[in-house]
């Protein structure tokens, strides 16, 4: 006797227990606080609240806890949770050029006002699987933190500020009125998109897929031809002007990311030779997420800049529809789901092909 | 607010009383409402709307089950459906997170639901006035596969300009000599928007046409919501000489005889042994009742 697929819920109800004894592991072994996830897996923490979109690295940790560190299902987490929030307001625009750095390198000059920081990095580690920290040991505690070793002045103008004073490179001024940008939490996207609204995207947007975007222009699908302008690290204040008040005042500070990449421009008709700029922004330490989306920021521009647009990274509608992790996960994996429907239907047109072509001679058309 | 409060609710299996009545807020339910609104107004048309975040994800119904969150009322009794069953996973997912959030009675009986979400069914029980089906559509744009720009293919709509979709089922029939699609089989609404029906079998196309129920559609990622009102013309597309036609089997359902009903082939052994059954599982139960009421129980076919 043929059984549907009954019980349906006890096996749900079961999925989550053994779940949840695959989160925890071992029981014999202590179980990972939030904290320590928070403290711990940083660089975890700074993408999740990215691409979740979130500034909480104590719910993007819990997040990752609950995700048993898949990351990206943690941003969905931290979506979803986010989805619900009422909006209280609009902050001012962060002025990062007051930002308190912990690093600022640019590629583009050997020094320059406010120096090269080079700050907490893994660039320049040399990757041999440190065998200490397998031991178990306690890691030596660095007695005094190098602080103090340059002395970061608190306001470093931004390397493309100072380019601007030759008028080499573009200017992007804020607009009339400064128009509130669109809220693609809110709003659905619609193309064309603007720039901001493409910024809001890629912001969100997974850091794998704008990774391979981003190298895809240095191979010849897009023609950019980068420098990184600066990326910083640092403390930023957040300000908002409450209504009742009518002047700004700061709620916190906030860590970002934030990268200006340069790029040659051959000039327009109306445009003379200047160097043009991608930008990129991340929460927390987020480096390759603020690099490759400033990479793809510049190649989307292309329409605007009268480039002709001929490879992926150009066109918003490739771009910007399959930027976003939850919805690409989403759609791949909803495969899993029952489809028995629609597979019925296919076996059924597929036999009748083939028994179409076993005897060609349908009474059709006779020779 | 406090968090942990909130997680132990959100982990708790009964009903989720901090969450506003079925989830949503009531900012967003308008929002959709209007969208729906929109789309009831201008049958077949793809209204874009500020999809949100749901807790499924997306590619699971998150389209359907915010519709439904929009339009379902304390005093609805709800039905979900995958694939035609109660049963299966997510259509049992789906209806447990309305139960959590909205409190809602839930049925399995075609005609005592007020409310049903679908995903790739129509019930084979014919719907009825004032009952609303609220389909999960994973792609709502029929000509995404010939035209994948959304630009492009809003132009085509706005014009009426469905050259491409004809030439590709013209093409199917000088190729295969039949139309090779069985389901998500596009279809004209109202005499102007071709629409795409959800991935339902091309055997329930029919359904749609003339349905005294309201049908909504909810595509959550793609973020478009469209309707079919009560009464509106749903032509399946074809030719004059190559006409729509849906699935027939050479098989009756093995569990209640029905020969007039949507069968998925389940097989048996692994001899290549294969039977019948009926893929809306309300449908086969019913009959099956009431052949046992009358006291001549359907025998299992061989």
């Amino acid at each position: 006797m043929y059984v549907a697929v009954k019980g349906g819920e006890t096996a749900i109800l079961n999925s989550y227990k053994l779940l949840a004894e695959q989160r925890r592991g071992d029981p014999q072994q202590p179980e990972l606080t939030v904290e320590q996830i928070r403290q711990q897996l940083k660089l975890s923490v700074d993408r999740v609240m990215t691409e979740g979109s979130v500034y909480d690295p104590e719910l993007a940790a819990l997040a990752i806890k609950q995700a048993s560190g898949d990351l990206v299902e943690a941003i969905f987490l931290l979506r979803a949770y986010r989805a619900t929030l009422p909006r209280l307001g609009n902050t001012c625009a962060l002025d990062t050029s007051r930002m308190q750095l912990d690093r600022r390198i640019s590629a583009t000059f050997k020094d320059l006002p406010g120096g090269q920081v080079l700050g907490p990095t893994y660039d320049y580690t040399q990757r041999l699987l440190d065998f200490s920290l397998l031991a178990n040991a306690q890691t030596t505690l660095i007695e005094e933190p190098p602080k103090g070793l340059v002395d970061v002045p608190t306001a470093v103008p931004r390397v493309v500020d100072l380019l601007n004073q030759e008028g080499l490179i573009e200017k992007t001024p804020c607009p009339d009125n400064d128009p509130a940008p669109m809220d693609l939490t809110r709003s659905p996207l619609h193309f064309p998109a603007d720039r901001a609204t493409r910024l809001q995207n890629l912001a969100r947007g997974d850091e794998g897929f704008l990774l391979a975007m981003a190298y895809s222009t240095q191979r010849g699908y897009a023609h950019t031809h980068p420098f990184v302008g600066e990326v910083r690290l640092g403390q930023v204040a957040v300000d908002v002007v409450p209504e009742e008040l009518g002047f700004a005042i700061s709620i916190g500070d906030m860590e970002i990311t934030e990268c200006e990449m340069v790029n040659q421009f051959a000039g327009s008709k109306t445009e003379p030779p200047q160097f043009t700029r991608g930008y990129g922004l991340a929460f927390g330490h987020s480096e390759r997420k603020a690099m490759a989306m400033s990479l793809v920021d510049r190649a989307l521009r292309a329409e605007e800049l009268g480039e002709a647009i001929e490879s992926p990274a150009q066109m918003q509608e490739f771009v910007l529809s399959h930027s976003d992790s939850l919805e690409a996960s989403g759609f791949v994996q909803h495969l899993k789901l029952p489809h028995y429907v629609d597979f019925q239907s296919e076996l059924e047109l597929v036999r009748k092909m083939r028994a179409q072509q076993a005897s060609p001679a349908l009474p059709q058309e006779a020779p | 607010m406090n968090r942990l409060q909130l997680s132990a609710e959100v982990q708790d299996a009964s009903t989720a009383p901090d969450v506003n009545f079925a989830y949503l807020d009531e900012r967003t339910k308008r929002m959709i409402r209007r969208a729906i609104l929109k789309a009831v107004a201008i049958p077949g048309y793809q209204v874009p709307f500020g999809s949100r975040e749901m807790p499924l994800p997306y590619g699971w119904g998150t389209g359907g089950i915010q519709v439904t969150a929009s339009v379902i009322g304390p005093n609805d009794v709800l039905k979900v459906i995958d694939q035609g069953s109660d049963d299966t996973v997510n259509a049992v997912n789906i209806r447990r997170f309305f139960e959590r959030t909205a409190g809602v009675d839930t049925t399995t009986r075609t005609h005592e639901a007020t409310l049903i979400q679908t995903r790739h069914r129509i019930p084979e029980k014919p719907l009825t006035e004032g009952q609303i089906i609220v389909y999960q559509v994973p792609v709502p744009e029929p000509m995404q596969r010939l035209e994948p720009r959304e630009t492009e293919t809003r132009t085509l709509h706005g014009l009426a300009e469905y050259g491409l979709m004809h030439v590709k089922l013209y093409e199917d029939i000088a190729r295969f000599g039949h139309i090779a699609t069985t389901y998500d089989y596009p279809v004209m609404v109202n005499h102007r928007y071709i629409m795409s029906p959800s991935p339902i079998p091309k055997f329930d196309n029919p359904k749609m046409h003339m349905n005294p129920a309201l049908q909504l559609f909810g595509a959550g990622r793609e973020k478009r919501i469209y309707a079919v009102p009560p009464y509106t013309a749903v032509e399946s597309l074809a030719f004059e000489d190559h006409p729509f036609e849906i699935q027939k089997w050479h098989a009756v359902c093995a569990q209640c005889g029905a020969a007039d009903s949507f069968l998925d082939e389940i097989i048996t052994d692994d001899a290549g042994g294969r039977r019948h059954v009926c893929s809306d599982s309300d449908y086969c139960q019913t009959r099956q009742d009431e052949a046992g009421q009358m006291g001549g129980a359907v025998k299992d076919l061989p």
